[in-house]
């Protein structure tokens, strides 16, 4: 009875291959549903990278133009308060600023009240009286003449041409006096409003005016701080990690520091600032906010990343190049610079590289050593005050004028695309002299 | 190759190590508040683009650290002057005192108003200052006893308050605006508790800690030190509140509104005339020892203290600033331009 129930099982058993086929089947769907979620979460950080440039970019592609203002200017003499003195002194201290606004005033005659008039010289920006000096000390025979010329606007009317702040009369507290969107759509109505490619951006330093502000000082400071840190970061790096792999002894010492620099890689990079802090302001009494203070920070930040790569791409030189060249004759320095240095280079200039994109993106270490700071002047020597770009980032994010929100994300823009470049030169570099053996 | 690198990297660490030791400065530095900050820049790009002296360098590192490092002693290495969003404490002016800054200016530049603020669209609400103690305190008096803050929604403290969810923006600890709402609305309102009166005259710093304490059940939420973020998250969320600096809310008054405070908008002219409650002076702090050792300090405080700056139409007030009233402005001029001392 039992053998008989037992057999009837075995017969029901399924044949072997239908359940290998079965097996099979449940196999390959784990593997569709493994490739599935990968490829899930490839979109899914694609997408994050999309929204967070799509956002970028279409907050700061405005930024790129400026909006100016086209006024018929007369260099008045009396206005100017000159009385017809060209020396080129009393041209620069003209006062400038009150030939603009008799010359919007005469460009809206019905303006008679002072609060409007106020408002009315408003539109034009407090920088663009720099135009003007500098045209009537070029030219002094141009005192008495009128020129048509394209002034810059402030930065409300920027904001309201680029349709950033709204345009509709009537509502309550708009940055934009209902009288000043009308003075608006007249000009433009007269062709005297257009927008230019903004070259302020690019050469001028911080200002709190937005439509003056520029990142030309901040990029200057980066590429001064960067420098220093190839400087200084890479000869140590290299030499560290030639001795470390070449010709230390392997022990107890030897381990310990190779534990240590691993560790330095992973420490939060605002401790580098604070000992930057202390060593090169405390102690050598270096002046604070300088790209060499920065440079020497970011250097730091940098060594251990350096170190890491130069002595992985070392290792991966083979042993028998050493042996052949060692069996030759050659000493340990010989086989060392004539040899692994060179094969090696590639992967050492990748590790700098990125390395130094990431000291170019640091702005935590900066903060203790005064570098995030308001720097009007563009920095002449790495001892001068600057600041950087990531930092320049952090400044105007945090200004409360609306136009400093597209300018923000232009300098996203402007950073994001110096480390593109740097990633995009170490992936070149690799590219053209890797070696594989 | 590689020798000449190393030769170039010792010349380069060697030169600093040099130029590190002997260097003078010929531009004024200044560091402190973050809410003085927009001021003290726009004042120094003015007094630049003069071009008779180099543009001072502005550091926003808050108005606490920025008196340590400008008490940190005399001489070309530390700051000239010092902004803050307070006036400067007793013990501040002795360790300046011990490291040989003895002579101090103090100037007081304005007033800066501190705002409840939420999105245009929002419902519009009038609260008082105990409102916003029972609201965002951590421990609150109830019967009698201090309890962990039991109000979800506004309405569960004033019936006349919306039924909305208690969700308030604000700075974190570290900022000098959380200290002035501390003191100006929690510190207030804490003193018209029956409860908390009795605790201040027994144990000093028990009270101190019950009006101080935020609530961190995440009705309060710290949103960092950028308040720009903070205008975003509101014109996001017509249910939350934030709280930040007057100039925040004057560039921002098409998308945001200030609620009143005891009955008093946050509008220029009842900040400036004193009439809104929760507003604080602001000042610069300049070191006298430094005059005439770096150049320009005296004509910097000359282009501060003039009417086309800190007056009523200046350009300061554009920037968000609260003048000092007429007369308060000659007086404090005056100081400025005279480098009148702080007397001990």
């Amino acid at each position: 009875m039992t053998e008989t129930t037992q057999m009837a099982r075995l017969g029901a058993v399924r044949p072997t291959a239908e359940i290998v086929a079965a097996r099979l089947k449940r196999r390959h769907n784990a593997e569709r549903r493994f490739r599935a979620v990968g490829l899930g979460a490839v979109l899914l950080a694609l997408g994050f990278l999309g929204v967070l440039l799509f956002t970028i970019v279409g907050n700061g592609i405005t930024a790129f133009v400026q909006t100016y203002v086209r006024v018929d200017v007369t260099f008045d003499a009396t206005l100017l308060g000159i009385e017809g003195d060209t020396n080129p002194d009393v041209l620069a201290s003209a006062n400038y600023p009150a030939v603009i606004k008799q010359s919007l005033y005469r460009a809206f005659p019905e303006v008679k009240s002072r609060g409007e008039q106020r408002q009315l010289g408003a539109m034009v920006s407090s920088g663009a009286d720099i135009d003007l000096r500098k045209m009537l000390v070029a030219d002094p025979s141009l005192l008495g003449q009128t020129r048509s010329l394209w002034l810059l606007a402030d930065d409300d009317i920027d904001m309201a041409v680029k349709g950033h702040i709204p345009r509709k009369p009537g509502v309550s507290g708009n940055r934009l006096s209902d009288n000043e969107l009308h003075w608006l759509s007249e000009l433009e109505s007269r062709g005297a409003i257009k927008t230019r490619f903004n070259t302020l951006l690019w050469t001028s330093g911080d200002s709190r005016e937005p439509e003056l502000a520029g990142l030309w000082g901040a990029v200057v400071g980066s590429i001064y701080s960067l420098v220093i840190t190839l400087l200084v970061s890479f000869p140590l790096g290299v030499a560290t990690s030639v001795y470390l792999e070449e010709f230390a002894p392997k022990n107890r010492w030897t381990d310990l520091i190779e534990v240590n620099i691993n560790n330095l890689a992973a420490v939060p990079s605002v401790v580098f600032g604070l000992l930057g802090l202390a060593v090169f302001l405390n102690i050598f009494g270096m002046p604070r906010s300088a790209p060499l203070v920065g440079g020497l920070v970011l250097a730091l930040i940098c060594l251990p990343t350096i170190i890491i790569a130069a002595r992985a791409a070392m290792k991966a030189v083979p042993p028998s190049i050493r042996e052949a060249a060692a069996g030759l004759g050659a000493s340990k320095l010989q086989v060392v610079t004539d040899h692994v240095l060179p094969l090696s280079m590639p992967g050492i200039l990748t590790g700098t590289i990125l390395g130094m994109a990431h000291a170019l993106g640091e702005t935590a270490p900066l903060l203790m050593i005064g570098m995030v700071a308001f720097i009007v002047d563009i920095p002449a020597t790495p001892l001068d005050p600057s600041a950087v770009l990531p930092v320049q980032v952090y400044l105007w994010a945090d200004s409360p004028e609306r136009a400093f929100v597209e300018r923000t994300s232009a300098a996203i823009m402007v950073l994001l695309m110096f480390l593109a470049l740097m990633n995009l030169s170490a992936i070149l570099l690799r590219k053209k002299f890797e070696r594989r053996w | 190759m590689l020798r000449k690198t190393m030769a170039v990297a010792a010349l380069a660490v060697a030169s600093i190590a040099i130029v590190g030791t002997a260097h003078a400065r010929d531009q004024i530095r200044v560091v402190g508040s973050s809410t003085v900050y927009p001021f003290t820049t726009a004042v120094a790009e003015q007094f630049g683009k003069t071009g008779k002296f180099k543009t001072p360098v502005v550091e926003s590192t808050g108005t606490g650290g920025g008196f340590k490092l400008f008490c940190a002693g005399v001489g070309p290495d530390h700051p000239d002057v010092s902004d803050a969003s307070r006036a400067i404490k007793a013990s501040e002016i002795e360790t300046c005192a011990k490291n040989g800054v003895s002579d101090i200016v103090e100037v007081k530049i304005g007033y800066d108003g501190i705002v409840l603020a939420a999105a245009k669209r929002a419902s519009h609400i009038d609260v008082t200052r105990k409102q916003l103690f029972l609201a965002l305190a951590k421990e609150v008096p109830v019967d009698g006893k201090l309890v962990e803050n039991p109000y979800v929604t506004w309405n569960q403290i004033d019936p006349k308050l919306p039924a909305n969810k208690i969700e308030v923006l604000g700075p974190p600890p570290t900022s000098g605006t959380r200290d002035a709402f501390i003191e100006l609305v929690l510190e207030h309102a804490a003193e018209s508790f029956p409860e908390l009166k009795e605790l201040k005259k027994t144990d000093e710093k028990a009270f101190k800690k019950a009006y101080s304490s935020i609530r961190e059940d995440g009705a309060y939420i710290e949103a960092g030190e950028n308040d720009n973020l903070i205008v975003q998250k509101l014109d996001a969320n017509p249910n939350a509140f934030g709280i930040f600096g007057y100039s925040f809310l004057e560039q921002n008054e098409d998308k945001l509104q200030g609620s009143k405070v005891d009955g008093v908008a946050p509008t220029f002219d009842d900040i400036a005339g004193g009439k809104y409650p929760v507003s604080r002076p602001l000042y610069i702090y300049v070191k006298k020892a430094h005059v005439g050792q770096i150049p320009g300090i005296k004509e910097f405080l000359v282009e501060y203290s003039s009417e086309k700056s800190w007056g009523k139409t200046g350009y300061l007030a554009d920037k968000g600033l609260i003048p000092l009233a007429d007369g308060e402005r000659k007086e404090w001029a005056t100081k400025a331009t005279s480098l009148e001392t702080l007397k001990k």
